[in-house]
């Protein structure tokens, strides 16, 4: 199935500036696809190419088979809801709504029943005279995107559209938008900076920095393989190893050395040789802290060090363990009743263990990226 | 705790009170007084003589009158509409440039007021002589015939007003264009309309308060307009100002200036409160279509009424509204 909307070689500088540099993004119908990155990463600007308000410097977007690339942004099938709602104040909710509608200049009548379904579907009904500087920031949101949407847009444009909201809210917020978007099977392309938001949200997501596209894959796909320090780094949390190959294990699996540890185990995904450099990227929850020396298994990776840092959070405990140069950032779930166990405590000496399926090999790997990690005050 | 409002209350008085005397002493009294002398009779010569008298007022009935209201209206209808069709995107323009700019249009803007304003009446009335610049440019180009006067029109008066009043229109559209949200232009254009469309449908009832304000700016000295008539206007574009000077400096019978006076007062009073009307008014047909529409007997709202360019609402109403909609919203939190 070709996609329906693609961005093809994308290209655009502010000055001299690249803020989107040769981006291609493939976006099937009816998904919600998500833009994720930090803020300057070009997400932005993509959004304002596929609603019009911006033309590439070079490339072109595809939306259904048509090239938008120079269609004015009155013309596209595209809405958006803006991060700041960008509500007209001088119109009422219902207003506000039917204000596409009334453009098109369709009949009175269908705009008023078009209107109605609308405020049913974002439960603004009770609301629909009041102006929007009467209403709270969740309302504002789902006006917002009752607004865009009863112009059955061939997608769906959602700029950082909770970032304005409080947590709990966004929360709330986010279950409804996923439910919206089962009711009206619209594609949405959602621009966030927010992990969680575009994990819990989409279907694919696609990772941007400095312009250029990271990764592209499920959310679990740039979870649990991300293919650069960045990817894994900034969604999520993770822990970086440096190493070199130093035996291959028939096909799968690779012998690796990294400074201060036994030889680790690798499953070995990349074709990586013997005499290799090769980067880890771990995350925090696939290691397993114990007070006890685990048994040997040839699928298990292990090595001593001593806590740092302990941080109780309910439901579970963070911990940074150093291993020579290594802060290693883990974390244990509480799945059992923790006041009936022993606390691993500050300056216990403690067993780390992963399987050797856990570690993921990097394909790119930048050293600024351990900026992004969490730790601890030295 | 009830002792605390009287006390709120005495204090607001207090602060009051000094505006209070000030305004009764200089505005109040004065108005009064000189409305009061249009009941004196005219003395002959100058100044009025003793007790009260309705003749002045009859005289206002004269036919000369209407003529010169209607037409102090229309002139000064025109260049106030004439301001804000060209103040609107000067504001715009304003409003949107970058700083650097801004500061140096803002400049072009206020320049004007550093000539003084006689000198720059005088000014005009060289550029438009027979024998001045404009006129010989206009003719040789073919423009305008060699026998058209540009000056002691109306139009003459017109062009001065615009070019006098433009600043008092420019500064409140900027001020409230420089508040205005450009992204919801945006939303506009993401919306279907066009830029022409977002700027009528969004940008003007964005403004709007900004633009009454330029209206009443322009509209009210347009009104009370002398000196602009006196210099480059004529007979036939004779304001109530100018007779009004009239009586007072040439025929020295101050109780029928005062009746003029009067006269002026009442139509300013009447064209402000007239614009409040209309304004009010324009909510009445929407309410009353949006009734219709829900019972579904049929509907008056129409695109045009419901986006229409100058729609101040009332700032008591949308204050009220505000506590009311506050309330509902703090309970909705609450839950």
């Amino acid at each position: 199935m070709p996609p329906f909307l693609s961005f093809e070689n994308i290209s655009k500088s502010f000055g001299s500036h690249k803020a989107v540099d040769n981006v291609s993004v493939d976006v099937s119908r009816g998904e919600i696809f998500s833009l994720l990155g930090p803020s300057g990463c070009g997400k932005t600007t993509l959004l304002r190419m596929c609603a019009g308000f911006e033309e590439p410097d070079s490339g072109r977007i595809l939306l259904d088979g048509v090239d938008i690339t120079n269609i004015p942004p009155h013309k596209r099938k595209v809405n958006t809801v803006f991060q700041n709602y960008a509500l007209f104040p001088h119109l009422s909710l219902r207003e506000n709504i039917a204000f596409g509608l009334r453009i098109a200049k369709r009949p009175e009548k269908e705009i008023q029943a078009e209107v109605d379904k609308m405020l049913d579907l974002v439960q603004l009904t009770d609301h629909a005279d009041k102006l929007p500087a009467f209403i709270s920031g969740g309302q504002k949101q789902r006006v917002a995107i009752a607004r865009a949407l009863i112009n059955k847009p061939q997608v769906l444009l959602l700029d950082e559209p909770l970032a304005a909201l409080d947590l709990k809210l966004r929360q709330r917020m986010l279950v409804e938008l996923d439910g919206i978007h089962d009711e009206v099977g619209i594609t949405f392309l959602y621009i966030t900076h927010d992990q969680g938001e575009a994990m819990g949200i989409s279907d694919n997501i696609a990772v941007m920095n400095q312009g250029r596209i990271e990764q592209i894959g499920k959310p679990t796909e740039v979870y649990e393989a991300p293919r650069s320090s960045f990817v894994a780094a900034f969604i999520g949390d993770t822990n970086f190893f440096e190493g070199t190959v130093t035996e291959e294990k028939g096909t799968e699996y690779l012998t690796v050395k990294i400074d201060g540890f036994p030889d680790v185990t690798v499953f070995n995904d990349k074709n990586a040789h013997k005499g290799d450099p090769v980067y880890l990227s771990i995350r925090p929850e696939k290691f397993s802290v114990s007070v006890e020396k685990p048994a040997e298994n040839e699928h298990v990776n292990a090595v001593e060090g001593i806590v740092e840092e302990v941080i109780y959070m309910g439901s579970h405990t963070r911990y940074w363990i150093r291993v020579q140069d290594y802060r290693i950032s883990t974390n244990r779930q509480h799945i059992r009743y923790a006041l009936d166990e022993k606390p691993i405590q500050w300056k216990d000496r403690v067993w780390l263990s992963w399987r050797t399926d856990d570690g993921y090999m990097l394909e790119r790997y930048a050293a600024a990226d351990e900026k992004l990690l969490i730790l601890p005050e030295e | 705790m009830p002792t605390m409002i009287p006390r709120r209350r005495r204090e607001e008085w207090l602060l009051t009170l000094p505006t209070f005397f000030w305004l009764t002493l200089f505005f109040i009294i004065p108005t009064v007084i000189v409305l009061a002398i249009a009941f004196k009779p005219a003395a002959p010569h100058g100044g009025f003589g003793e007790g009260w008298t309705l003749r002045t007022l009859m005289e206002l009935g004269n036919p000369n009158y209407p003529a010169i209201v209607f037409r102090t209206l229309w002139i000064s209808a025109v260049a106030t509409a004439l301001c804000i069709l060209i103040a609107l995107p000067v504001g715009y323009c304003l409003a949107r440039a970058s700083r650097k700019w801004r500061q140096f249009l803002m400049l072009l803007v206020v320049i004007p007021f550093w000539t003084n304003f006689l000198i720059r009446i005088f000014a005009w009335k060289q550029v438009l002589h027979p024998e001045g610049i404009l006129k010989k440019t206009l003719v040789a180009l073919h423009l305008v015939a060699p026998d058209a006067t540009l000056l002691y029109n109306a139009g003459a008066v017109m062009l001065v007003m615009v070019y006098t009043y433009l600043p008092f229109a420019i500064l409140p559209i900027y001020a409230a264009a420089e508040k205005f949200d450009f992204s919801l232009l945006e939303a506009a254009q993401d919306l279907g309309s066009s830029r022409l469309g977002a700027f009528y449908r969004i940008f003007i009832p964005g403004i709007r308060r900004g633009l009454l304000t330029a209206t009443l700016m322009v509209l009210i000295p347009a009104l009370g307009a002398y000196v602009i008539p006196d210099i480059v206007g004529g007979p036939t574009s004779e304001m109530i100002g100018n007779k009004i000077a009239q009586r007072t400096f040439v025929d020295r019978n101050l109780p029928h200036a005062s009746a003029l006076t009067g006269l002026l007062l009442v139509t300013v009073l009447v064209v402000t409160g007239g614009l409040y009307v209309l304004v009010r008014m324009r909510k009445i047909p929407r309410a009353l279509g949006r009734s219709l529409a829900a019972t579904g007997t049929g509907n008056l709202t129409t695109t045009a009424e419901n986006t229409a360019p100058v729609t101040p609402e009332s700032i008591a109403d949308l204050v009220a509204e505000e506590e009311k909609n506050k309330e509902e919203n703090a309970e909705e939190d609450a839950t």
